[in-house]
């Protein structure tokens, strides 16, 4: 324990953690709408998860078993250091699985496995703004969302309708949060966008550089933005994940060689390895000797010290 | 014309710290009709016209708009939320420049069907369509319709805005010097169209311009105004054929003869 004595838990002192705190209640009481809070300078650059970072110090307990991830990821540069982050400096329990966490800190992604009560998904958000690049006056956005004057937002969608046929926006997909706020939804793909429409997990989001917190309680209704002639509908891939087989995923493609060669496969690593771990085989799966049944994953629950 | 005015401005003074905007105005505008205010720069019609659209808020002095259920509303005691929906619904701002007025970046069918959308339109085609529509009355090649303003003429960029703050089918419409920077043939074939369209769809209207030959061509009655005062109001043709205030002589008196 010596090693983090510098440390205040989870790195933020006490009354920060309070403000941030305050800001969340104040979001999970006005659902979709963005509190101000008094953001902090953070061990890491703006842009690399200092709002989700700030948001998960403010919540997180010593019982709490944490997991990041990176664009589905848990292997990754950003996922991997933050997790580190919070072992340090709060001591906690990190875990790739999805079931067992209690908190998982995002960043472009939801989780295929299903979110049960009790969790806590934490959003990095860079621009929390969904009128940002319609209108840049942030007093006129204030204003129309004060006033739920959200007609511009149908202008972004008519737009590329009119110049691409469809609505040709594939992440940050705008979304009505009960029936009131205009929301962006961090950079997710529009894929996980119904994930998020009456989940049971509660979901924060937090945007560091813009000083931003808003939150979408348990079973809140997420609908996305659409014309009645030009439904919302999800992306699509027309073949399975390369290594584990999995259908209506969300795939990532990935490039195998110099000459054309690429395989799609699952962007959520944990999903991806208990389906291997169960015996799922995609075409492109190697050969392995792991024994049905057992989760890799679950070895990969690092229990605190 | 019903036996109500749609407008009642009543002693409007705007003063800016010690200095005049406009001073203690007053005037009924009637359903249908067009008044153009008229006076030299710096006479305060502007700031008028800024004041009656709610654009800005008058120093004293009230304005009653009659609301299409019948009942007269306070301008300036409604909410804002109020005043701005009434601002996208029943009525229209042509700015003198049309990047004011326009979103430049975006196509000129989702301008004109911005207003649409945000009074709750949720159907893409039925939105074109009435953009194509639109374009067509103010003689907008249809091809154009997914190009942006940018990419338009000035005659094109003052003809977009106006349809696009028809297009909700106002009552009033605000038009602060429309037909300002364009040249003379673009103007004549404007002041054509907003005549036609003025007529058609029995707006009224309060255009604010210093060229006299405008006020003659839309309006029905005018104000002349200096230094933030009313010197002369009555009928476009009397005013102009028969001015009677010193000031009004002057002016008339000023208009180049070709």
């Amino acid at each position: 324990m010596t090693d983090i004595a510098t440390y205040n838990f989870a790195y933020l002192d006490e009354q920060t953690k309070r403000m941030i705190r305050r800001a969340i209640l104040k979001g999970i009481a006005i659902p979709g709408y963005q509190v101000p809070f008094a953001s902090r300078e953070m061990p890491m650059p703006y842009g690399w998860g200092t709002g989700g970072v700030q948001v998960t110090a403010s919540i997180i307990g010593p019982d709490d078993v944490l997991k990041v991830i990176d664009q589905g990821a848990d292997d990754t540069t950003n996922a991997v250091s933050i997790r580190a982050f919070f072992r340090k400096v709060a001591n906690v329990a990190v875990t790739t699985d999805t079931a067992t966490a209690t908190i998982i800190q995002t960043r472009h992604r939801i989780p295929e496995h299903p979110l049960t009560a009790g969790q806590v998904l934490v959003f990095q958000v860079p621009i929390p703004e969904p009128l940002r690049f319609l209108e840049p006056r942030e007093t006129e956005t204030r204003k129309m969302h004060a006033l739920e004057e959200y007609g511009l937002m149908h202008v972004k969608l008519y737009e590329d309708i009119a110049k691409h046929g469809r609505i040709a926006t594939t992440y940050a997909y705008p979304v009505k949060v009960e029936g009131r706020y205009v929301m962006d939804p961090s950079p997710t793909p529009k894929f996980d966008n119904p994930k998020m429409h009456r989940s049971p997990a509660l979901q924060l989001f937090g945007a560091g550089r813009e000083k931003r917190i808003y939150a979408v309680p348990p079973f809140t209704d997420v609908v996305s933005l659409d014309f009645e002639d030009h439904p919302f509908e999800v992306q699509t891939f027309d073949q399975p994940c390369a290594l584990c087989a999995a259908e209506n995923v969300y795939l990532d493609e990935v490039i195998l060689d110099d000459h054309g060669g690429h395989m799609f496969v699952c962007s959520d690593t944990d999903h991806c390895e208990k389906r291997r771990a169960d015996g799922h085989r995609g075409h492109l799966a190697p050969e392995t000797h792991t024994v049905p049944g057992t989760h890799p994953a679950s070895e990969k629950m690092e229990p605190a010290q | 014309m019903t036996d109500e005015p749609l407008l009642r401005v009543a002693a409007l003074s705007k003063f800016y710290g010690s200095r005049v905007g406009c001073d203690n105005v007053s005037f009924d505008l009637w359903p249908g009709e067009v008044l153009a205010v008229v006076g030299e720069s710096g006479s305060g019609k502007t700031t008028l016209l800024n004041c009656l659209s709610t654009r800005l808020l008058p120093s004293s002095g009230t304005a009653s708009y009659r609301m299409r259920d019948g009942q007269f509303r306070e301008l300036y005691r409604m909410s804002e939320a109020e005043r701005r929906f009434l601002m996208r619904t029943d009525w229209g701002f042509v700015h003198q420049n049309p990047a004011d007025g326009l979103r430049m970046t975006v196509s000129a069918g989702a301008n004109v069907g911005e207003r649409l959308m945000a009074v709750g339109d949720r159907h893409y085609g039925k939105i074109r369509a009435t953009a194509v529509d639109w374009l067509s009355r103010v003689e907008i090649d249809e091809d154009r319709i997914d190009d942006e303003p940018r990419a338009f003429s000035g005659g094109m960029r003052q003809r977009l805005q106006i349809a696009r703050n028809l297009v909700t089918g106002p009552r009033l419409v605000f038009m602060d010097e429309p037909t300002g920077g364009l040249d003379v043939s673009v103007q004549a074939r404007l002041l054509d169209l907003l005549r036609g369209l003025v007529t058609d769809l029995g707006l009224a209207a309060i255009v604010v311009t210093h060229d006299l030959a405008v006020a003659r061509l839309l309006s029905q009655r005018m104000m002349v105004m200096k230094d933030g005062r009313v010197v002369e109001s009555g009928l476009t043709d009397r005013v102009l054929d028969d001015p009677r205030a010193p000031y009004t002589q002057l002016l008339v008196s000023s208009i180049l003869q070709v």
